[in-house]
C-alpha cells in the first residue's frame, strides 16, 4: 500500500506502507542521484536490460549498468568461456561489447523504449587514453547518471596489469575520466590485489565521487574427463553467492578507507544480502550473476525489502549505511 | 506421439520461467533417458528451441532441446554425462521442476523443399523428432538419419518410423544397422536412389539437389559430425549448435560465436544457424 503522503512527495515508486502501518523508505541516493531504491543489476549481466524488460518492467529497478563498453567492438575471448563452480560460476566472456559509437547510436535509443530512469554506463579500456575517449563520447548522452569504469582490463602499456591491482595506475585512468565529464565517476575496483583500501584511497585522492567494488575474482577450474581447463582461456572470473563474504569484507573495508559513496557487489542474491551489503557501507548495491539463473531475482528483491525491513526494524534504507562500523 | 498441426510454425522469441511436474521419466538407452513433463508450453513455438532447467544445489541451470511438446505437454531426452543431468535422471514422478522455456530461435521449417533430411547424432537426436513430426504434417516427404556409436545406446528408431519417416540408423561399429558415421549413410542413400552426381566438393552445392533424395538438411550434434555433413552436403540446411551457457537467454555473452553474418549468441541467435553463415 503506498500513502497519501509519499504520493504526495512524489515518492509512491518508493517509501512503502506495510499493513502493520509499517513506513520502509528504500531511496538512496548516489553523488546527488536519487534512486528508488539501492537494487541495480551489474554490468555484463544484463546486457542493456532488453531480455529482462521482456519478462518485467525494468523500471522497478534502481538503475542498471550496462554491459561494460570499449573504444572499439570486441568479440572477447574464445569459448568456452563458462564454468560452474559450487554456489558461483566464471565467466571469461572478455568484454564483448559493440564499442561505445554503436551503444551510442543504437543500444542507447533503443533503451529509451523500455526503460525511462538514466542509465549507469559501464567503461572498460586498455590505455588511460582509450578510457577517456571512450567516457568523452558517452558523456554526450543524457540517458546516463554516472560512469562505472572498470579498471579491472589489463593495460597494454603497462605489461598486461590490471589497472586496478597499483593505486598509481588506478589513479591515474580516475583523473583522465574525471577530466572528461560532469557526471559523477565511480571506479570499479577488482578485489585481486593484497590492499583494497590503499587502491580505494588513491581513486578517492585522484578525483573519484564514488567507489564499486568488488569485481570478478580470478578463477579457474579443470574438466577431470578432458584433464584440461574448463574455459578456453584457463581462467576468469568468479563470481556469485560464493564470494558474498569476501565482498563484504572488502565493502567493509573500503568503507574505512573513503568517504564517497560505495556501490557494494559480489554475491548478493536477496534482500537480506542487500541489507547487509548497506550495513558494510554500501549505498546502493548490484546483483550480477544471479540474474543468469533467475532472471526476475531483481524485481523479486525490489519487492520483497519493504518486508525485509520491517523485519528488522529498518525505516530508511539511507539510515544504515555502514551501520555496522558505529560502536 | 502428439498430432502434428499442418501448417508452418511461427518463430516468435520469448521466453517464459514456470514450474513443470514430471509425469515420466524413463530409461530409453544405458545413460538416456526420456522425460515427460507437464505445464506451460505456450511460449515453445518451434522445434529445435531449448528449455533451460533449474536444479537444486547447482548454480547454471541446464540446457535441453524440446524433444517434443503438445498443449501443456513437454518431452526431453537427455544422455547422462554428469551432475546435473545425473540428479535428473534420479527425479520421481510428481517432481517439480522450474523452467525457462521459449529459448533459442529453433529450426526455420518454410525452407526445406518437399524432402528434408533430418540427421541427429547421439544426444542431437532428441530435437529431430518434433521438426520431423511437425514436417510430416506439413506433407513433407522426410528421411531420417540417425547416429549412434553401438546398438545399446540406439533410441527412438520405431517412434520415427511411426511417424512415418524413412528412418536410418547407423553405428560406427556396426553392432545394430547400418555401419559407419551418418555421412556414410547419406552417401548409401544416395547410392541406393540411383543419384549419379559428383563428388559433393566439385558440384556446385545449392543447385545440385535435383536429382538427390533430399532437398534440405536439418542436423544436430557434435561439431566433427557438422563438417562431415558439409564435406557432402549437396543442399542448404540448418545446424543446431552447442555451447556453454551462462543465463540461455541472450544477456550475459557466455555462449557468443562468430559467423559471416556476424557475432551471434547461440542461445538467443540460435542454436540453430543456416549452413551459409557458418565459418566452416
Ligand atoms: C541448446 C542446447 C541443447 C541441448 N540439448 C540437449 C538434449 O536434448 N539432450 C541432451 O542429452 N543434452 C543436451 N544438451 C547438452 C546438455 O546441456 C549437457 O549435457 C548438460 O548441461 C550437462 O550437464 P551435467 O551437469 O550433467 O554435466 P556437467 O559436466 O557436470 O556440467 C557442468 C557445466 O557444464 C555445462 N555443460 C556440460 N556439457 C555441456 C554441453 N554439451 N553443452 C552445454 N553445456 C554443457 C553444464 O550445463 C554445466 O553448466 C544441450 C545443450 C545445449 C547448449
Ligand atoms: C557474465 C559476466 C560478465 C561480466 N561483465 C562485466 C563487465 O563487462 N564489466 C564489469 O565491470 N563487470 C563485469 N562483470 C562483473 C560483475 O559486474 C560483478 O562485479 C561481479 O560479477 C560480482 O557480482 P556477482 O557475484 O553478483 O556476480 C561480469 C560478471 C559476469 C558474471
Ligand atoms: S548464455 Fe548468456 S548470452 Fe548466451
Amino acid at each position: 500500500m503506498v500513502s497519501e503522503v509519499s504520493r504526495a512527495a512524489g515518492r509512491d515508486a518508493a517509501t512503502h506502507q506495510s499493513d502493520t502501518g509499517f513506513h520502509a523508505d528504500t531511496t538512496v541516493t548516489l553523488s546527488g542521484w536519487e534512486l528508488d531504491n539501492p537494487v541495480i543489476p551489474a554490468s555484463g549481466t544484463f546486457g542493456f536490460g532488453k531480455e529482462f524488460a521482456e519478462l518485467y518492467d525494468i523500471n522497478c529497478l534502481g538503475t542498471f549498468s550496462f554491459k561494460g563498453t570499449t573504444l572499439h567492438p570486441r568479440f572477447g575471448n574464445p569459448t568456452p568461456r563458462i564454468a560452474e563452480c559450487t554456489a558461483g560460476m566464471i565467466n571469461s566472456v572478455g568484454l564483448q561489447n559493440p564499442g561505445v559509437d554503436e551503444v551510442l547510436a543504437v543500444q542507447l535509443p533503443k533503451l529509451q523504449s523500455y526503460f525511462h530512469k538514466k542509465v549507469i554506463a559501464n567503461v572498460s579500456g586498455f590505455s588511460v587514453e582509450e578510457y577517456a575517449e571512450t567516457v568523452r563520447r558517452l558523456d554526450e548522452c543524457d540517458q546516463i547518471g554516472l560512469f562505472e569504469v572498470n579498471v579491472s582490463c589489463p593495460n597494454v602499456h603497462g605489461g598486461g596489469i590490471s589497472f586496478g591491482t597499483s593505486p598509481e595506475a588506478a589513479a591515474e585512468v580516475t583523473a583522465a575520466v574525471r577530466k572528461v565529464t560532469r557526471r559523477p565517476v565511480y571506479i570499479k575496483l577488482t578485489p585481486n590485489v593484497t590492499d583494497i583500501a590503499s587502491i580505494a584511497k588513491a581513486c578517492e585522492d585522484a578525483g573519484a565521487d564514488g567507489i564499486s567494488l568488488i569485481n570478478t575474482l580470478l578463477g579457474m577450474r579443470i574438466d577431470l574427463k578432458t584433464k584440461r581447463p574448463v574455459i578456453a582461456n584457463k581462467m576468469g572470473g568468479f563470481s556469485g553467492p560464493a564470494v558474498f563474504p569476501v565482498a563484504l569484507r572488502m565493502v567493509y573495508q573500503v568503507y574505512e578507507a573513503v568517504k564517497i559513496p560505495i556501490m557494494g557487489m559480489g554475491g548478493v542474491s536477496s534482500a537480506e544480502d542487500v541489507i547487509e551489503m548497506m550495513l558494510a557501507g554500501a549505498a546502493a548495491v548490484q546483483i550480477g550473476a544471479a540474474n543468469l539463473t533467475d532472471p526476475y531475482i531483481c524485481r523479486d528483491i525490489v519487492a520483497a525489502l519493504p518486508k525485509t525491513m520491517e523485519q528488522y526494524g529498518i525505516t530508511s534504507l539511507r539510515e544504515i549505511i555502514g551501520a555496522a562500523h558505529r560502536n | 506421439m502428439f498430432a502434428g498441426r499442418g501448417r508452418p510454425l511461427k518463430i516468435q522469441k520469448s521466453m517464459k520461467q514456470s514450474i513443470f511436474t514430471i509425469l515420466e521419466n524413463k530409461r530409453l538407452a544405458p545413460s538416456v533417458f526420456r522425460m515427460e513433463l507437464v505445464g506451460d508450453t505456450s511460449q515453445i513455438t518451434a522445434p529445435g528451441q531449448f528449455v533451460n532447467i533449474r536444479l537444486e544445489g547447482r548454480f547454471l541451470r541446464r540446457p535441453i532441446s524440446v524433444c517434443d511438446k503438445a498443449e501443456d505437454r513437454l518431452v526431453l531426452i537427455y544422455k547422462v554425462v554428469g551432475h546435473g543431468t545425473q540428479q535428473l535422471s534420479e527425479m520421481a514422478p510428481g517432481t517439480q521442476l522450474d523452467l525457462l522455456t521459449g529459448l533459442g530461435n529453433g529450426y526455420d521449417l518454410s525452407k526445406c523443399g518437399e524432402k528434408p533430411l533430418l540427421i541427429g547424432g547421439g544426444a542431437g537426436v532428441p530435437p529431430m523428432y518434433w521438426l520431423c513430426r511437425e514436417l510430416i504434417a506439413l506433407g513433407k516427404e522426410v528421411t531420417v538419419i540417425l547416429g549412434f556409436n553401438t546398438a545399446e545406446e540406439v533410441f527412438y528408431e520405431a517412434e520415427f518410423a511411426a511417424l512415418g519417416a524413412r528412418t536410418i540408423v547407423m553405428t560406427a561399429d556396426g553392432s545394430y544397422g547400418r555401419k559407419g558415421f551418418v555421412t556414410d549413410g547419406m552417401t548409401a542413400l544416395e547410392k541406393e536412389c540411383g543419384f549419379a552426381g559428383k563428388d559433393a566438393q566439385q558440384s556446385d552445392c545449392a543447385g545440385s539437389s535435383a536429382d538427390t533424395f533430399y532437398s534440405y538438411i536439418y542436423t544436430c550434434g557434435p561439431m566433427p559430425m557438422f563438417r562431415a555433413i558439409n564435406q557432402v552436403a549437396r543442399t542448404s540446411g540448418q545446424f543446431s549448435f552447442e555451447e556453454r551457457m551462462g543465463c540461455g537467454f541472450g544477456a550475459c555473452m557466455g555462449c557468443s560465436c562468430k559467423t559471416i553474418t556476424g557475432y551471434k549468441r547461440i542461445c538467443k541467435d540460435g542454436p540453430v544457424l543456416e549452413r551459409e553463415e557458418i565459418l566452416w
